[in-house]
């Protein structure tokens, strides 16, 4: 119910429990624990990542106004949210004024039915798609092929993950965990009709997907694609991309089917002079993509002459009632927080369970999905998957304060999450650091940490929780005398005298110099 | 029966009820209006080109059908498209096949073009982007899109330095597509590979004095 | 200036050279230090793990140990701690405190620092008259350099150290992966940072590692040690404060 009918707000839901790509079966350092153990998985991400990160700080350092550009992506975004409800019917009425039809969804479910439906429409049983993070999260390729359509992947990527039957790792490079290597196994075995001599060469496997998806290209009469942004101004729906693909899904088809957030809308057409700048040189590191299409509802004589626009929910308001946690949803989904992220480079995208993985991931995913607490939710753990060490922050394009974000899910955690041990850890400690009495007495018990630590003060082995902590890490046992103790002590109390009487002897010695000159 | 639309927009000023946020103004304080002399627009135009491996030519207005054709020629291109309303005059020193396109065609067909010749509407030096609206000059978007070579006449003046200033040029409800450089992927490891599915060889012909 | 030291926590019971140094070092600028005895820990642990109902008192506690006029700056020889002064304490206050609690720690916010800040920013001071005749790298901890933004300040009171060998750590920006109960939640993923951490330090044969925060060189420190490095970490501030009449000494076996 809203806010029309009962006049007090309620709030809204999230991504229904169950559905779609927004949560994983294991919590993250479970998960985490096999990914670090792929060598391969770590060596391709370490390397493509800081291949990506060179990059990003060359073009981002080549303007001059990047941090005004980064401000104004900012506040467009907050302005966006803001008037959400006005932009949102605003792009609607442009939209169907030049010939296309808008639909709503409430949720995921509701989107992949609508999309189904309009396929169904067409009488085609294949699809073309263009890479999108809306449809990829709401499991949009899973409810199609169970319908009897089949959808095909035409990004690089994505069609690399396709063919394995793998699932993406990253927002931009949904196939950065593979190496050219992989990638050569995975085409020689699953692509129909290949050279068998295919070799590694990126070029040449860039080849052979073209001419895999060309005679796609020419038949599919329907594609499914997402939106990077849609100008509530004027209808106008934008999409971003590198190989081309793209292009042909949004130009070559008779019936287009676009699939977009609604945070995605953005007030005026005037506004993509921002977010052009930002978004390539954030995401990709170019100063400008290959290709970006903007088209306004239908064109007579080119393209699509049958167009759906999608607007979807599916937890998006719920994030929006969060104060805080709203600012997640400016997110322009370049992926520069994943590249920039030590525990991302490390984990890999997989780890977080979710089609949003990285820093955004892990602020994103619960918010739109939920951290049941109840149900030992894998998402709860996300917000931990960080050691808030704010690369992501400084990186982001719209400038989202992420770590502030993990920080307030982990708050929010820890609120909906009752009593547990770590609960009450906390409490017994701050109960005793509020008492410098007691602070004090505790330190004397930290001393018998001495006893544990071995004839050179090491200690190498502690009990659970710690125990992951002591694998790799020794730890000093504690000293005989506090801070406290020691400037308490007459040792102390001589030391900072000898101190402040070397500041008086210099300072005369100074003087003397200064007379004799 | 409530719509989804209903819902959706109950949701959206419920959560902006719940969590109200002070109005923001957009601070633009970003370089707008720039503008730079043709000889730097060209070098700084040329040089993006071309780091992206777009092929690039520069002559005067009066040359344009000898470039156009030895530009052609060097790629072997010898059945080329072109729009409708393409200025005829370019192809004067052309010998080989032209195809006017028409919205007839099916795109299958285009694809036994060996390239497309096309004007185009704006450009971004500082980024290196041609803009396409889909003037009569410019034709349908599938016809610079599925031949392989992508051939396209920039007026120097229709350069711009930056994004913003290009941005403000275009008509909004054109279909209109931004191009820079040819295809390229960096899914493979991140390293940048030119030529997947749009045209494999972008050649920019920028006529300097129009 | 009458400089009011804050040991944190952690410093106090577990590395009370690091402190000791910072206090040192302050005397022989001719400040005047003050230990408020009262003070024990600022919640950043707390916060940082999820909870803000908890540190309440904590946050209180500092504000009413340090709020007083007589006190020109508050100081403490650790990044992450000056950071969740500065932007945690409000937000803590803002969601569970009172008026008096808002106005108490808007005041300490305004006049904390951490050493390299304090140092340079408002002492201007670079050159501290210290002397380490030993070849050091520094690690800038995420704290230090993404949320207080010292910039380079620790390294220019580095480079006025006599006789000092001071190598350039290879990406060191990266985190060290400590991120307190990060290393405990997540202690394989944190492990894999703490390597790469490592490995780059080992490339610069460094005798010292140093840095501004107690906590992340606990962790790399700890992790230098399991492997029998012969790299040992030392806190910024007992670098600054060896001198050649009293020269570093080591007394510390895993720090």
């Amino acid at each position: 119910m809203s806010s029309t009918f009962l006049g007090m707000p309620a709030t809204p839901p999230r991504s229904p429990y169950g559905t779609g790509n927004l949560r994983g079966d294991r919590k993250f350092p479970e998960a985490a624990h096999d990914e670090l153990r792929n060598e391969q998985l770590r060596r391709n991400l370490g390397r493509a990542t800081r291949t990506i990160r060179a990059k990003r700080l060359d073009v981002t350092g080549e303007l001059p106004d990047w941090e005004a550009l980064r401000e104004a992506g900012s506040a467009i975004k907050t302005d966006t949210m803001n008037r959400l409800p006005e932009l949102l019917e605003q792009l609607e009425q442009k939209v169907t004024e030049r010939g296309g039809t808008v639909h709503w969804a409430r949720d995921g479910v509701e989107a992949n039915e609508i999309v189904t439906r309009l396929v169904k429409a067409t009488g085609s049983s294949d699809v073309i798609k263009v890479k999108s993070m809306a449809t990829q999260e709401i499991g949009l390729n899973e409810h199609l092929e169970s319908a009897g359509i089949t959808p095909y992947e035409t990004d690089l990527a994505e069609l690399i993950v396709q063919l394995a039957h793998d699932k993406p790792s990253h927002i931009l490079v949904p196939a950065i965990h593979r190496n050219r290597d992989e990638i050569r196994q995975i085409f020689l075995k699953e692509i129909p009709g290949v050279d068998p001599g295919l070799d590694n060469v990126p070029a040449h496997l860039a080849a052979a997907a073209r001419a895999y998806l060309r005679e796609k290209f020419m038949t599919t009469k329907v594609a499914v694609s997402g939106a990077n942004f849609g100008i509530a101004e004027t209808g106008t729906l934008a999409v971003v991309e590198s190989e081309g693909n793209g292009r042909m899904c949004l130009t070559l088809p008779d019936t287009l089917i676009t699939v977009m957030g609604i945070e995605k809308v953005l007030p005026r057409y005037r506004d993509l002079e921002v977010f052009l700048q930002l978004l390539p040189r954030s995401s990709t590191g170019e100063r400008m993509n290959p290709y970006t299409s903007m088209w306004t509802g239908v064109t007579p004589g080119d393209g699509p002459q049958d167009f759906h626009l999608v607007l979807l929910d599916n937890g998006r308001t719920a994030a929006l009632a969060d104060r805080i946690g709203r600012e997640a949803l400016n997110c322009i989904r370049c992926s520069a927080c994943l590249n920039v992220c030590p525990v991302y480079e490390r984990a890999g995208g997989h780890a977080y369970g979710s089609t949003y993985p990285g820093p955004i991931g892990a602020v994103l995913t619960p918010q739109l999905a939920g951290m049941h607490a109840a149900k030992d939710d894998p998402n709860s753990s996300l917000p931990y998957a960080s050691s808030l060490c704010g690369a992501c922050f400084d990186a982001c394009p719209v400038k989202i304060d992420i770590p502030s974000l993990l920080v307030e899910l982990r708050h929010q955690n820890t609120e909906q999450s009752g009593t547990t041990a770590e609960k009450l850890a906390m409490k017994a400690a701050a109960a005793v650091m509020k008492h410098p009495k007691l602070f004090t007495a505790a330190q004397k018990g930290a001393g018998i940490g001495r006893v544990i630590g071995g004839r050179d003060g090491r200690i190498s082995h502690l009990p659970p929780p710690f125990n992951g902590w002591s694998e790799s890490r020794d730890t000093a046992a504690p000293p005989k005398q506090t801070f406290r103790s020691w400037l308490a002590s007459a040792e102390g109390a001589a030391t900072m005298r000898a101190a402040a009487g070397e500041y008086e002897k210099n300072r005369k010695q100074q003087k003397k110099e200064e007379e004799e000159k | 029966m409530t719509t989804a639309r209903e819902t959706v927009l109950g949701r959206i000023k419920d959560a902006l009820a719940l969590a109200p946020a002070p109005d923001t103004t957009v601070p633009r304080a970003y370089r707008t209006g720039r503008t730079l002399p043709d000889d730097e627009r060209l070098a700084l135009f040329t040089d993006r080109l071309v780091d992206y491996r777009a092929t690039v030519h520069t002559c005067t207005a009066d040359r344009t059908a000898q470039v156009v054709a030895e530009v052609l020629r060097e790629h072997g291109a010898r059945r080329i498209g072109v729009p409708a309303g393409l200025d005829p005059r370019w192809l004067d020193a052309y010998d080989g096949e032209v195809q006017q396109d028409s919205g007839d065609i099916p795109a299958p067909r285009l694809d036994a073009l060996d390239g497309v010749l096309t004007a185009s509407a704006v450009g971004c030096a500082e980024t290196g982007t041609v803009f396409l609206d889909g003037s009569p000059d410019q034709g349908r978007r599938a016809l610079s899109l599925v031949p392989d070579l992508h051939v396209c006449v920039v007026d120097l003046s229709t350069v711009e330095a930056g994004v913003p200033e290009a941005v403000a040029r275009l008509e909004p409800r054109r279909p209109t597509t931004l191009i820079s450089g040819p295809s390229a992927t960096s899914d493979i490891e991140l390293e940048r590979v030119e030529g997947v599915h749009g045209p494999r060889t972008l050649a920019v012909v920028i006529r300097t004095d129009r | 200036m009458r400089i009011g030291l804050f040991a944190t926590c952690l410093g106090d019971t577990l590395f009370p050279e690091a402190v000791k140094s910072t206090a040192v070092l302050l005397a022989r600028l001719g400040h005047d230090v003050v230990f408020p005895p009262g003070q024990t820990c600022c919640g950043q642990m707390h916060v940082n793990t999820g909870y803000q109902r908890e540190p309440v008192p904590l946050v209180r506690n500092f504000a009413d140990q340090f709020g007083d006029a007589s006190i020109d700056a508050v100081v403490m020889p650790s990044g992450s701690c000056a950071g969740s002064v500065r932007h945690q304490h409000e937000i803590v206050a803002e969601r569970y405190g009172d008026a008096a609690l808002r106005a108490g720690v808007a005041t300490v916010k305004a006049k904390t620092y951490e050493l390299s800040e304090l140092l340079v920013d408002v002492l201007d001071v670079e050159d501290v008259g210290a002397y380490f005749p030993h070849r050091v790298t520094y690690h800038p901890t995420c704290h230090s350099l993404r949320m207080l933004r010292v910039g380079d300040k620790p390294l220019k009171l580095l480079r006025a150290v006599d006789s000092i060998d001071l190598v350039e750590l290879p990406e060191a920006e990266s985190c060290c992966g400590f991120g307190g109960t990060f290393a405990v939640k997540n202690a394989e993923t944190s492990t894999a940072m703490l390597q790469d951490k490592m490995r780059n330090i080992a490339t610069t044969g460094a005798e010292v590692c140093t840095a501004g925060d107690s906590s992340c060189l606990m962790h790399i420190g700890g992790g230098l040690s399991r492997i029998r490095s012969g790299t040992r970490t030392l806190h910024l501030a007992q670098i600054l404060s060896a001198t050649r009449t009293s020269p570093y000494v080591p007394t510390e076996a895993v720090r």
